[in-house]
């Protein structure tokens, strides 16, 4: 708060080069984490994306229903395309459409657009988040290791009915 | 060696001087610090009561507010406490830190005002276009999700007055220098405030550019608003916006160090440097919001989230351990040198700048940063991003940190800048601990719940009203239980410090301050080190190396936790 003597530039004391050592090393540590997972870790965070304006995307959205649609849900499309495949996902206020069929241990493209504002892709109880906007078809390419059922919740407020857009994915073993 | 660029003759500043600390007080600069934190404070009272609304809404149990009340809540929430309450708060501490702190005075009071007219019809504005709705988009306004024009008008309008008053800062402080009012380098504190007044400059002029189209774009005037361009130049508003809060943060601790316990750096190099850290690195941080955004490449997210190798994190390390360091020296210096720990029990416990200042850096270092840099990290974002691990880090830092940091500092202005006696100072002793305790129960408590993969800005977790729900462990009620009465321990402090602040200012006795301290007997000053005492083996920071590495450890075993549970997750690239 007062101004410090003419003189400050003076050498540290040992105790803060340790920390400052320390502190240097720790950091780096933590840099060096995010290339190592990249190449080692099987968690990635995907890069994948393509433009699609809403039109393009629900024309695929629909293809893919017409083509692999096994069953319905309370009013909900169940699809189980194969193995390997494409797998689009559909965000608008407030559904995700449609219901998704997939086996465990298998991959995935799974391709998140918006056809309105921005949602958030929040797969529930396994806790992965995307964001998912308009214009932007964002690959997420995904191996499920567990079955069961899956809520797919929207975690980017999307208007009034936010809280109303849940999704499902149906993983089998 | 003053240099007179500017006549002194022709100046119309009149000064007081400090009775307690010898300071000269520019009357101008005085009347508009006491404005521009009054209208904070205000701003504060306004968004506490709403936060107690919306943590009872989302405390699942009472779940207070309908969905229209509540998002539109949150909305005016966000930005009365993020933007209004904190920028208010800052510009009062620019011009304190430009004037009375360097003997100086205001040098164009009329555009201080201006500046000031503009931030409180830009902010005012936004929260009246917001509650008349048709405007409830968040504070984050993510297009294509439209407000009314006004609605942005007011951000501008907000962010034009803050970015005058930030200018204005740096027209004080050179003209401070040229007409000789100050002695040497410029105090650390001021430079601390001038970090800050940089980082604000890029901050608001990025605002600027995702605020000015999204204007435009509001009335009609552009057709197409790319919500990827939006979301890039909104958080290189948004991200900093909290660094410039970080930066005068830090300035205020420093400040609070040497007020209570006459605490000065131990190496003003180090302390500048981290400052100087902050400056070119931490900008980078608006990265941490488009980590699973589509888009970027993996080194693009992880470059800058990482704000270049982690440096401005390194400046944050710095001054965590060279504040209690300085503190630790101080105390050290007035006789408490047994052991490793003896200051701290000597320490003023009682002064409430000194309890404001220690449960401050707790909360913003052990709960908000450690927290902040793990979401932070590429990979790990994935399971952080939108649930309430975010806002459970940011109460941590803007509220547990950098608020009470300001509610501390604010118990000074009242004796020094408003001069009035401070009241209820039963109340002003107990009220960090309190509201400290509380906002640490709510951040916990949202992590804890976030961790389990509960959103954010999320009106119903329990999905009663939706085609499907997800089941709701107890652990998450019980997290957001934590929660909700964290709230209310913190609005209880909250409160506290509003009885003490207006009932000083209002029905205090009007006198000139005596002491720099509030309850203890002021610190013997003793000023920077002499050469031998740096040598003293008993007055090392010894204690604090051990604090700071257990704090080490602690920020280790978090940081590494997450990465085991990433691990556990589904595969995805």
């Amino acid at each position: 708060m007062i101004a410090p003597p003419r003189v400050w530039w003076k050498p540290l004391g040992q105790l803060e080069r340790s920390w400052l050592l320390i502190g240097l090393v720790w950091c780096i540590f933590l840099t060096a984490m995010m290339p190592i997972w990249f190449f080692l870790g099987r968690q990635n965070v995907p890069a994948t994306t393509y433009r699609a304006t809403p039109e393009q995307f629900q024309a695929q959205v629909n293809a893919m229903i017409e083509q692999y649609k096994v069953g319905e849900e309370r009013g909900f499309p169940i699809v189980e395309p194969p193995p390997g495949s494409d797998v689009f996902i559909q965000a608008r206020m407030w559904q995700w459409y449609p219901i998704v069929k997939l086996k465990k241990g298998e991959t995935y493209r799974l391709h998140l657009s918006s056809l309105d504002v921005q949602h958030g892709f929040s797969l529930q109880p396994m806790n992965l988040n995307f964001m998912v906007l308009p214009g932007y078809d964002y690959v997420v390419t995904i191996t499920p290791t567990t079955a069961g059922e899956f809520y797919v919740v929207c975690n980017e407020y999307c208007g009034v009915g936010h809280h109303l857009m849940i999704g499902k994915i149906i993983v089998t073993e | 060696m003053a240099v007179t660029s500017i006549a002194r003759e022709r100046e119309h500043a009149i000064f007081r001087t400090c009775s307690a600390t010898g300071l000269k007080v520019d009357l101008a600069a005085e009347r508009l610090i006491i404005a521009n934190a009054v209208v904070a404070v205000v701003m504060l009272l306004i968004g506490g009561i709403i936060a107690l609304l919306l943590a009872l809404t989302r405390w699942q149990a009472i779940h207070l507010l309908n969905p229209v009340w509540f998002y539109r809540l949150t909305t005016i929430h966000g930005i009365d406490m993020l933007v209004a309450w904190i920028v208010f708060f800052e510009v009062a501490g620019l011009y304190f830190g430009s004037t009375v702190l360097l003997n100086a005075r205001m040098v164009k009071p009329s555009i201080a005002w201006f500046a000031f007219v503009l931030m409180l019809v830009g902010g005012l504005m936004v929260n009246v276009v917001v509650l008349m709705g048709g405007s409830d988009v968040m504070f984050t306004a993510y297009v294509p999700l439209k407000a009314h024009p006004l609605f942005y008008l007011g951000y501008i309008l907000f962010a034009v007055g803050a970015l005058i008053a930030v200018a204005l800062f740096f027209v004080n402080v050179v003209v401070a220098k040229a007409e000789g009012r100050y002695e040497g380098s410029m105090p650390l504190v001021v430079f601390g405030l001038a970090t800050a007044g940089i980082i604000a400059t890029y901050t608001l002029l990025s605002g600027a550019l995702a605020f000015v189209p999204a204007f435009f774009w509001s009335l009609g005037l552009v057709d197409n608003y790319d919500p990827g361009f939006f979301r890039n130049f909104f958080w290189s508003f948004g991200h900093p916006a909290q660094q410039i809060n970080l930066a005068a943060m830090v300035a205020v601790w420093y400040a609070l160090a040497f007020l209570t316990v006459g605490a000065v750096p131990l190496n003003e190099k180090l302390s500048r440097l981290a400052f100087i850290l902050y400056i070119f690195f931490i900008n980078l941080g608006s990265a941490h919001h488009l980590l699973v955004d589509p888009g970027p490449s993996f080194a693009w997210k992880a470059t800058n989230t990482s704000y270049a190798m982690y440096l401005a994190v390194l400046g944050s390390m710095i001054h965590a351990f060279s504040i209690p360091a300085a503190l630790e020296v101080a105390l050290r210096r007035q006789g408490h040198k047994r052991g490793l720990l003896e200051w701290l029990r000597k320490a003023p416990w009682r002064e409430p700048g000194f309890a404001a200042l220690v449960v401050s850096m707790f909360v913003f270092g052990w709960i908000g940063g450690v927290t902040g840099v793990t979401i932070g990290t590429e990979q790990i974002n994935m399971l952080a991003h939108n649930t309430l691990r975010i806002p459970g880090h940011f109460h941590a830092t803007v509220v547990g940190g950098t608020t009470l940091a300001f509610m501390g500092l604010t118990y000074y202005l009242i004796p020094l800048i408003f001069r009035r006696e401070l009241k209820l100072k039963k109340l002003a002793i107990w009220q960090p601990y309190v509201y400290g305790l509380g906002m640490a129960l709510v951040s916990v408590g949202m992590i804890a719940a976030g961790l389990q993969g509960v959103s954010r800005r999320h009106w119903d977790v329990t999905f009663t009203q939706a085609p499907f729900q997800s089941p709701v462990p107890g652990t998450v009620h019980l997290a957001l239980a934590v929660m909700g009465i964290g709230a209310i321990i913190a609005i209880i402090g909250g409160t506290m410090f509003l009885l003490v602040v207006l009932s000083s200012v209002f029905t205090g006795k009007r006198q000139e301050a005596t002491s720099v301290t509030l309850v203890v007997d002021p610190p013997p000053f003793l000023g920077y080190m002499s050469e031998k005492e740096e040598k003293d083996a008993q007055l090392q920071p010894r204690g604090t190396f051990v604090i700071v590495l257990v704090f080490l450890m602690f920020f280790a075993a978090y940081y590494l936790s997450n990465w085991w549970l990433l691990g556990r997750t589904w595969m995805v690239r």
